[in-house]
């Protein structure tokens, strides 16, 4: 106990403040965009908003809750996280298990072959142009099949399967005459709960934040997801932003567009966050745990 | 019931294979693989049930894009399909690599990615070093976790807060550089800025994520070596060098090997995001450019070679590296 106590020396403080500053490196970005989307903008313009807002008002949140191409994103993007990530779940546990047992014939032929994948691959454009002939494109699948298992995440569960899973469990089941299903569902599948927690967060995330796929893949506008929506207002009420050859009349019109435009891009912003932020604490404490089983070989 | 491998492989299952052995035994050990593999297989049929979907999966999704690349050496029209497109053999890599943009292009990418992989490399150790500096309690956690959160903001999100945050004239960035009386700076509108912006906005973003499987295997150590080092008078500095950094370095090496197999790899989504039209110049990498070559101009088979030749580079740069990290190290990912 009494050693427990240790004084605390000049390194101590240097590395608590380093730590101290880093935080503040961090979460003030996040606090600027919240207390900004509350702000007036002529304010935030000019600097004056640096701790607490300035200028108190939800205008730019009322403007996002009647933008219906932001709810019709924002419910495309969670259909299409939680089909994509269901899906992704089911395949990559059922094909770790299977990579992990020693008597799959093949099975070193099966995991080089996806393992291969992880190194190369046929880009862009071949992929695109698969897309195309299947006539996925602008199809709610395109978002959901085509990544529907992720090799990295695949060998990662496989490596947890063989490190965490005492294979004598098992043994001892299929002696007793019980398949490979009821092992796995009654033995393997009540083991894996953090394995399972890290992959519905790293595919969960994956979803919900993808851009570039929806962006190439879609067109309909009522199927994009949110980060698409997103980036066109991101980028609409930059343009705005920089034309700045204009008459009056038009610049004070403008000028209270812009006012809002600029609150809604916080608020947007925030929009597409929050999910993610919510369901951050409770898979967070299975990080390393999910981490650790994929990059240490086992 | 029993597969035949498992007899061979597993000493577990030897009470109820002992009799599948002494009979084998019999036989020559080719002979018996052979003639069971049948039932081999459908001993474990069920386990297929479960690789198959996912087999199927990679064999789409995966190796029909492979298949597909051979339209880097074609004519290819979505009319004629691949086979009815005309073989042009290197035409396309030829045209590639005499533009004028080839060796920009090449520039930017080698650089925007050798910077990252420094930094990218770099700061997640030392952050894991500081973390296990600091004594375990709240502090330490809420650092973590904190640090841990910016990896889970979607590209989008934040290249929009850059965006907002670099602006050249309101900018949270300008504001303070003008406030202590400098000139305001065109961080994402001057060339020669682009990759600084990109691999420090990324360190932002991605260190805490990063040191998570450092911190992971700090706290491996054992308790005990630090006490020696202790008693002989070692100081916390010569700890971390001695006792610290040696016991990550498997892990590092590991990382450094993957992260060099992107070397040509940059991610496209935030290049494309921050990039416009004035900081072009620096901020042009090949992934944008097939996009923009084969999505948006429709020259499929140009832009097919373009990342065919990328995607071959990063093949052979992470073997190369991969050889080099198992002779000096003993380190390799296969």
């Amino acid at each position: 106990m009494k050693k427990k106590k240790m004084k605390w020396t000049r390194f101590d403080v240097l590395i608590y403040l380093i730590g101290f500053l880093l935080l503040l490196i961090v979460l003030y970005p996040l606090y600027f965009v919240v207390i900004a989307s509350v702000s007036d903008p002529n304010y935030v313009n000019i600097g004056q908003v640096i701790f607490l807002p300035k200028g108190f008002n939800l205008d730019g949140y009322k403007r996002v809750l009647n933008t219906p191409e932001i709810w019709t994103g924002f419910r495309n993007s969670v259909f299409y996280t939680v089909a994509g990530t269901a899906l992704n779940v089911v395949m990559t546990i059922t094909a770790a298990y299977a990579l992990s047992k020693k008597r799959l014939v093949g099975r070193n032929f099966f995991q080089f072959m996806i393992v291969f994948t992880m190194f190369f691959g046929g880009g862009m454009i071949p992929t695109y142009l698969l897309m195309k002939n299947m006539q996925m494109l602008d199809t709610v699948w395109v978002m959901i099949v085509p990544g529907a298992v992720s090799a990295y995440n695949l060998i990662v569960t496989k490596t947890f399967f063989v490190n965490s899973i005492p294979d004598e469990l098992e043994e001892a089941a299929r002696i007793d005459g019980a398949s490979y299903f009821k092992t796995f569902f009654s033995i393997v599948l009540p083991l894996s709960t953090p394995i399972i927690a890290v992959m519905t967060l790293f595919y969960g995330i994956g979803h919900w934040n993808s851009y570039f796929d929806g962006m190439i893949y879609l067109s309909d506008r009522n199927l994009l997801p949110l980060q698409v929506i997103l980036k066109e207002i991101l980028s609409s009420a930059q343009m705005a932003a920089n034309s700045t050859s204009m008459s009056t009349s038009e610049m004070t019109l403008l000028a209270e567009q812009q006012k809002i435009a600029e609150m809604v891009k916080y608020v947007s912003m925030i929009v597409a966050t929050v999910p993610v932020l919510l369901i951050y604490p409770f898979i967070q404490k299975y990080f390393k745990k999910g981490i650790m089983v994929g990059s240490l070989k086992g | 019931m029993f597969c035949q491998t498992e007899v061979v492989q597993c000493p577990s299952s030897q009470q109820k294979g002992g009799f599948f052995m002494k009979r084998g035994k019999k036989r020559t050990y080719a002979v018996r693989r052979k003639g069971g593999l049948g039932r081999r297989i459908l001993s474990c049929w069920q386990l297929y049930v479960f690789l198959i979907p996912t087999l199927v999966y990679f064999v789409i999704f995966s190796y029909g894009p492979m298949y597909g690349v051979q339209i880097a050496f074609r004519d290819f029209s979505v009319r004629k399909g691949i086979w009815g497109s005309r073989w042009v053999g290197l035409e396309h890599f030829q045209r590639f690599f005499d533009s004028y943009y080839f060796s920009q292009l090449i520039k930017n990418t080698l650089h925007i990615s050798i910077y990252s992989i420094i930094v990218g490399f770099i700061l997640p150790i030392l952050l894991a070093l500081l973390v296990n500096e600091l004594r375990n309690g709240k502090f330490k956690s809420i650092l973590q976790t904190v640090t841990y959160a910016p990896y889970f903001i979607s590209t989008v999100v934040f290249c929009g807060m850059l965006t907002i945050f670099l602006n050249n004239t309101n900018g949270l960035f300008n504001q303070i550089i003008v406030g202590l009386g400098g000139k305001p700076v065109g961080f994402l509108t001057d060339p020669s800025l682009f990759s600084h912006v990109f691999v420090w906005s990324g360190a932002w973003q991605g260190t805490g994520w990063g040191s998570i499987i450092y911190i992971a295997a700090l706290a491996g150590i054992d308790e005990q070596l630090y006490e020696a080092a202790k008693i002989d008078g070692a100081t916390r500095l010569q700890r971390i060098w001695h006792i610290n950094l040696p016991h990550l370095l498997p892990t590092m090496i590991t990382l450094l090997i993957l992260s060099c197999g992107s070397l040509l790899g940059v991610g496209y989504e935030k290049v494309f995001l921050l990039q416009n039209s004035l900081n072009a110049a620096t901020s042009e990498v090949i992934s944008t450019y097939v996009y923009k070559a084969g999505l948006v101009q429709a020259q499929y088979s140009f832009a097919t070679a373009v990342g065919l030749f990328n995607s071959v580079i990063n093949f052979v740069i992470l073997i190369l590296v991969n050889a080099v990290a198992k002779r000096i190290s003993d380190t390799s990912l296969w």
